[in-house]
């Protein structure tokens, strides 16, 4: 066959097939719903997880070292002592500010907050900083009320913790045990997991928690990214202490594997749970399709096309319905989730991270990709099932 | 004045020496399950250019499978099937389809018109496997739906057009190519009396007038008296009939004896 025939014999018997989806609409929407209802939860599900990324590691920079007791897999897990911090204001690499090394000791406390909506108690992260913790973070921003003064039991929320647990807003109190702590001020980081936290002066924590001289944690901020390796072999060289370093991307990446790990697996479970049952919607509405054309079908092949085309035409009608479906999945998973805010624990730091779904245009693509590959699937027997079909045989039906 | 035929020569691109088709000691067997059922055992017959023939006999006695053969969409067990020259019997099922595309025109028993497409759009479809070019397209579909008297409803659907509206453009279609054969199975099967005689009518016209060949398989005694010469195949086997039904020469053996 020549190919100027085969491509004429192949646009005649889509555009036919496509003409009439019209008159068979009733049986090819379970077709495109079937597909379009596994975009959908395959983009809201993977859009969860890329929320949830997005916040972990979206503030994260290569410049800054997270630094740990050695073996802490986190901070609740991490104690740092006052000599652990001086070797980290002498160690390499270290920046200056205008008050001396970028060096953030931190301390990292645990509270229960009931969550908005759901009422459960959940483990909201209280974090105790000082001056080289805001002069680390240059996206730091009070958007209301003030920052809390250094030696009293003030707080100031993350936007993501005002919105995602119970009074946290300016103005509120904070019981905690005996201590009592008010809301002063709510701030952003511009984005990133700090703004799922509340933070409060480091001394007061300690004394508050009786944790002495010690934190948990201690963020440095390098000159630069190539200085962390030098940095990092000074810390394991030095025979005083013994501590951890690490990149924060590198940190901030691992402390988000597990939950984005966990979402999509069990998103991608249900997703080809959702797809064995709309590969079979597919090819129930393709055999559909090729049986109520079966004599036409025949009648055309009768006339002198050949099977090739017929097999073409009805496996891209079956990814047309493809497309569609993933037209509608994506835009009802972004018209429903995309900035859709939540919060879930961070198994890392045993704490609620606030976040929000993200529909990222590679989401779509990969729904689309899906999409179109139940299509093909579901087009495949039934465009093979019609092009071996006896001509004779077809033609008798009536 | 407008134009009523394809080419220059009225009677289209037929063989005019040689028989039109040359059917020689075919048989035709199917399988149900792993019993062979013989449909057609050594038949032989010679069809004339220019000829209307007629193939009567009771349900299951193969007329439509020698049709099938004839049209090349079937291919015989045993035997030749030679159509105006070319032993189709040979050719491949992708040549067998090229081979139709060119010289076959099907009239069906139930028009098998494609329902989302206009008149003028269906008698296009065979035009489609050709190069022609779109104003050429256009002007043998004008032609055909002119030769059928359906030049005003040439954009309508087939749902908007009467039984015998259809099956005109279904007789249409089939001549858009300007074949070398007509063959028609049951074309009046599905129609009233009137309406088979409409038909019948064009039928004997496009034989008479344009020259075309025709084979009818028909059950309809009164639409075989209207063509030239009556088949009658029984058992497998074909006797030729007078126009009172009867059989009078049995033309499969020898098979030069009875044509």
């Amino acid at each position: 066959m020549r190919l100027g025939s085969f491509i004429r014999q192949c646009q005649a018997v889509t555009r036919y097939n496509l003409e009439t989806i019209w008159e068979r609409r009733a049986v090819s929407v379970v077709a495109i719903f079937g597909i379009a209802g596994v975009v959908g939860v395959m983009v809201a599900v993977l859009s969860m997880a890329a929320g949830f990324r997005a916040v972990v590691t979206g503030q994260a920079r290569d410049d800054v070292a997270v630094v740990l007791r050695s073996g802490a897999t986190g901070a609740s897990d991490s104690i740092l002592n006052h000599q652990d911090i001086q070797v980290l204001w002498e160690a390499p690499g270290v920046a200056r500010g205008p008050d001396g090394p970028l060096v953030s000791p931190e301390l990292f406390v645990i509270i229960d907050r009931k969550k908005i909506g759901a009422g459960t108690d959940a483990n909201v992260p209280l974090r105790g900083v000082e001056a080289a913790g805001f002069a680390l973070r240059e996206q730091f921003e009070i958007v209301e009320g003030r920052n809390f003064e250094p030696g009293r039991n003030e707080v100031i929320v993350g936007d993501g913790a005002a919105g995602a647990f119970e009074g946290l807003l300016v103005g509120d109190r904070i019981d905690v045990g005996r201590a009592s702590w008010e809301v002063v001020g709510r701030f952003t980081t511009g984005g990133g997991v700090a703004e799922s936290e509340i933070w409060t002066d480091n001394r007061i924590l300690q004394q508050m928690y009786q944790r002495g001289n010690s934190w948990n944690i201690a963020l440095v901020r390098l000159r630069d990214a190539d200085a962390f390796e030098p940095f990092e072999q000074a810390l394991t060289d030095d025979p005083r202490v013994s501590l951890g370093a690490e990149r924060q991307t590198t940190h901030m990446a691992a402390q988000s594997e597990p939950i984005e790990v966990f979402i999509s697996v069990v998103g991608w479970i249900i997703v080809v749970m959702m797809s064995a049952g709309a590969i079979f919607a597919a090819l129930n509405t393709m055999y559909a399709a090729v049986s109520s054309r079966s004599r036409e079908i025949a009648t055309l092949r009768a006339l002198g096309f050949s099977r090739l085309p017929v097999v073409v035409s009805v496996m891209i009608e079956s990814l047309v319905f493809g497309l569609i479906g993933a037209g509608f999945g994506g835009a009802a998973s972004w018209l429903l989730f995309d900035g859709f805010r939540a919060a879930t624990i961070n198994w890392a730091s045993f704490s609620q991270v606030a976040f929000a779904f993200q529909v990222t245009p590679e989401l779509l693509v990969q729904g689309t990709t899906l999409a179109l590959v139940i299509g093909a699937i579901g087009g495949f027997l039934p465009a093979v099932g019609a092009a071996r079909r006896s001509v004779v045989g077809a033609l008798r039906e009536q | 004045m407008s134009e009523t035929s394809f080419s220059d020569t009225a009677a289209g691109n037929g063989a005019a020496a040689e028989a039109m088709v040359d059917v020689r000691s075919v048989s035709r067997t199917f399988h149900r399950g792993r019993t062979p059922v013989p449909v057609l055992k050594d038949l032989t017959l010679r069809m004339e250019n220019g000829e209307f023939l007629a193939l009567m006999g009771p349900s299951g006695s193969g007329k439509s499978t020698l049709l099938n053969l004839i049209a090349g969409l079937d291919r015989p067990t045993g035997g030749e099937v030679i159509v105006g020259g070319s032993p189709i019997h040979r050719l491949s099922e992708r040549k067998l389809a090229g081979w139709r595309s060119r010289n076959i025109g099907f009239v069906f028993q139930f028009s098998n018109l494609l329902g989302a497409l206009s008149a003028e759009r269906n008698v296009a479809v065979p035009l489609l496997l050709t190069s022609f070019s779109a104003r050429e397209r256009r002007r043998r579909v004008d032609i055909a739906l002119e030769i059928v008297g359906l030049s005003e409803r040439g954009k309508h659907r087939p749902r908007e057009l009467s039984g015998g509206e259809q099956q005109r453009v279904g007789i249409a279609r089939a001549l858009v190519n300007d074949p070398m054969l007509l063959v028609c199975d049951e074309p009046t099967g599905d129609l009233d009396r009137a309406t088979s005689g409409e038909i019948l009518d064009l039928l004997v016209a496009l034989n008479r007038d344009h020259g075309k060949t025709i084979l009818m398989v028909t059950h309809d005694p009164v639409a075989a008296e209207r063509a030239s010469r009556t088949l009658h195949l029984e058992d497998g086997r074909l006797a030729e009939c007078g126009h009172d039904g009867t059989v009078v020469v049995p033309v499969h053996e020898p098979a030069g004896a009875a044509v």
